[in-house]
């Protein structure tokens, strides 16, 4: 294989490392804890791709069982997506709400400004 | 027992005895969220936790007699459908959080109102038993899909928990450990999926069937697979460097909810790591392809001696306990890195040992804050004098951190000791030694001012506290005297546990 043909036909583990990397530098490098919060649903969801492209398989349809079809996608990722896609869901909305509560405590949601002024001893 | 008996209702539940310990703690959470009154909510969550407590003791009794247990979740038999695989290490695990889980409730019924609105009280208990379902749920799971759901289960629990401390920087702390064990979760869920890529399996003895065929075909997605899961697991389980988020969230949690998770949360990542180091990876992924062994073994030991030195730095009482537990899950963590049947009996039996030695401390460090509502150190002069009993636990706990003999911390200590000459490196047992001396300078800081200096302030007229505080804390201190002398229960089964791990990665 080439390095062409191997690029075409990976480019979905292409996208999801780029997410991936993506998701995690927004984590890293942002103060902002409502932005670190999308850069962690960036990263989680780069993940659920990555299950979700490995459950497709070439010319297969959805998998319910009909007359004449022969070739269905793997369903078990699909399921395994939507549970994480659940807690995934759950972790943001905890987040978020403890963003708010840290912007009633303090007054602002930015890490500069919290660990400045002596929110860590 | 004989089992043509009648099926009748006892013989009924004992089949499924695997998922009580789950559903108990789920369904109590439900209706413990729907009492009107906190002590209501809190009668649930005790009564929930002292069946969990008994149905673990009950599982360990029951392998101990009959063996590997697996049970098919739902009736869908595995590898298809999700099973539960209950062996000694297992239900050791269980065991743990189990009887952690029971004791600490009577601690709470004053405790809790301390730090948490009457309105919140039946929240704050069914979040506790949801965590309480989701460690549980990890530890007995055999399906690697599973054990992530139970994960998320249980960190988000643990995240509301830790935010309802007092202190505003509960918040930060909760938000610091969200992200860092989203990123964890998530880096376990990355792991698990490559694996599944490979295998075509999620049942954890199943993918361990597998590994090595596909080892040969796909070698680089299976090791970068073992890579993501060491590193998430090792985030959950506050490995030095991954620690940062363990030392505010001890500190700023409310005290309840800090005795139940260091006392249970790192315990149950640990053995998720041995079990998936040792059980799934272990057959096929030489040490050659990737050093997991000696990296870990790097890590504890700087573990060890870093957060032992910054626990004596640290000028608040829980933060200092804190760091300590980062250095004992160090000493855990070189048994998992020794790998042979000494190393190993040691980091298992230390999970138990730590967890009852760091329970009594925070247990003791908690009836401080209730009495007080501080815990600098200088601020605390001859608190020992004025809460003696109190004090009493912390001294066994903190002897035990050292791993003074007659406690239960020498007997882990000892077999780490045992297992660094088996592994043919003496200098390894120098260096635990060394570490504990450090630990000797830490408590002993402590126990100075709180024993050898006139009370200031409002030490002079704090007291010991009720007790329904002071029964599980004298409770713990007991224990850890107990199991330094009598190990059947302890350092016994570990030793089969570990004996069934390394038979597992040579098979």
């Amino acid at each position: 294989m080439t390095a062409f043909e191997i690029i075409a036909t990976h480019y979905n583990y292409a996208v999801t490392v780029f997410l991936m990397v993506a998701g995690l530098y927004i984590v890293v490098a942002r103060g902002n804890m409502v932005k670190k919060l999308v850069g962690l649903s960036l990263f989680q969801t780069s993940v659920f791709l990555l299950y979700l492209s490995a459950g497709k398989i070439i010319g297969g349809t959805a998998p319910i069982i009909k007359e004449g079809i022969e070739v269905y996608s793997n369903p078990l990722p699909h399921v395994l997506i939507l549970t994480a896609i659940v807690v995934g869901v759950g972790t943001l909305s905890l987040g978020l709400a403890l963003a708010i509560r840290i912007n009633e405590a303090y007054g602002t949601i930015e890490e500069d400004e919290l660990f400045g002024e002596g929110g860590r001893e | 027992m004989s089992a043509e008996a009648l099926p009748t209702a006892p013989f009924v539940l004992a089949d499924h005895l695997p998922v009580l310990p789950i559903i108990v703690p789920l369904i109590g959470a439900a209706i413990a969220a729907l009492m009107p009154r906190g002590w209501l909510a809190w009668a649930v969550a005790t009564v929930s936790s002292v069946l969990v407590a008994i149905l673990s003791v009950l599982l360990l009794l029951q392998v101990q007699e009959t063996g590997t247990i697996s049970y098919a979740l739902g009736g869908w038999e595995p590898p298809l459908g999700i099973e539960y695989r209950v062996d000694t290490l297992n239900a050791f695990v269980l065991m743990i959080v189990g009887a952690i889980g029971a004791v600490i409730m009577l601690y709470a019924l004053e405790s809790v109102p301390q730090d948490v609105r009457p309105r919140q009280q039946p929240f704050f208990y069914a979040i506790y038993l949801l965590c309480l379902c989701g460690l549980l749920g990890m530890a007995v799971t055999g399906d690697a899909f599973n054990i992530f759901v139970f994960m998320e289960i249980s960190s988000l629990a643990t995240y509301v928990l830790i935010a309802m401390g007092r202190d505003k920087r509960a918040l930060l702390a909760a938000y610091q450990y969200l992200i860092m064990g989203t990123i964890g979760a998530t880096f376990y869920v990355l792991g698990i999926g490559l694996l599944y890529t490979v295998t075509g399996t999620l049942n954890l003895a199943d993918i361990a069937g597998r590994i090595a065929e596909a080892y040969q075909v796909y070698p680089r997605a299976i090791i970068a697979a073992l890579a993501f899961v060491i590193v998430g697991i090792s985030l959950k389980l506050a490995l030095f460097p991954l620690h940062v988020w363990l030392p505010n969230a001890y500190t700023f949690a409310p005290p309840f909810a800090t005795v139940f998770l260091a006392a249970t949360a790192t315990k149950v990542a640990v053995y998720i790591l041995l079990r998936m180091y040792f059980d799934v990876f272990g057959p096929a992924v030489s040490v050659e392809a990737l050093p997991v062994t000696q990296a870990i073994m790097i890590l504890a030991l700087i573990a060890m001696f870093a957060a032992s030195f910054l626990a004596f730095y640290e000028n608040r009482v829980e933060r200092m306990l804190a760091y300590s537990s980062v250095a004992q899950v160090g000493y855990i963590m070189l048994g998992m890195a020794l790998a042979n049947e000494s190393g190993l009996t040691g980091g298992i039996v230390h999970l138990f040992n730590h967890a009852i030695s760091k329970a009594a401390l925070f247990l003791a460090i908690g009836a401080v804050v209730f009495r007080l509502g501080h815990t600098r150190m200088e601020e605390l002069a001859g608190v020992g004098r004025r809460m003696p009993i109190t004090m009493a636990a912390f001294v066994v706990g903190g002897l035990s951190i050292i791993g003074v003999p007659g406690t239960a911390g020498f007997v882990s200590k000892w077999n780490l000791a045992m297992g660094a000459i088996e592994n043919g490196t003496p200098f390894l047992v120098f260096l635990i030694m060394a570490s504990s001396i450090i630990a000797v300078l830490y408590v002993g800081r402590f126990i100075e001012v709180a024993y050898f200096r006139a009370p200031t302030g409002d030490c002079e007229t704090a007291r010991d506290p009720g007790l329904t505080m002071l029964l599980p804390t004298l409770l713990m201190a007991a224990a850890v005297i107990y199991f330094g002398f009598e190990t059947t229960y302890s350092a016994d089964l570990a030793r089969d546990a570990a004996r069934a791990l390394i038979g597992g990665s040579q098979g």
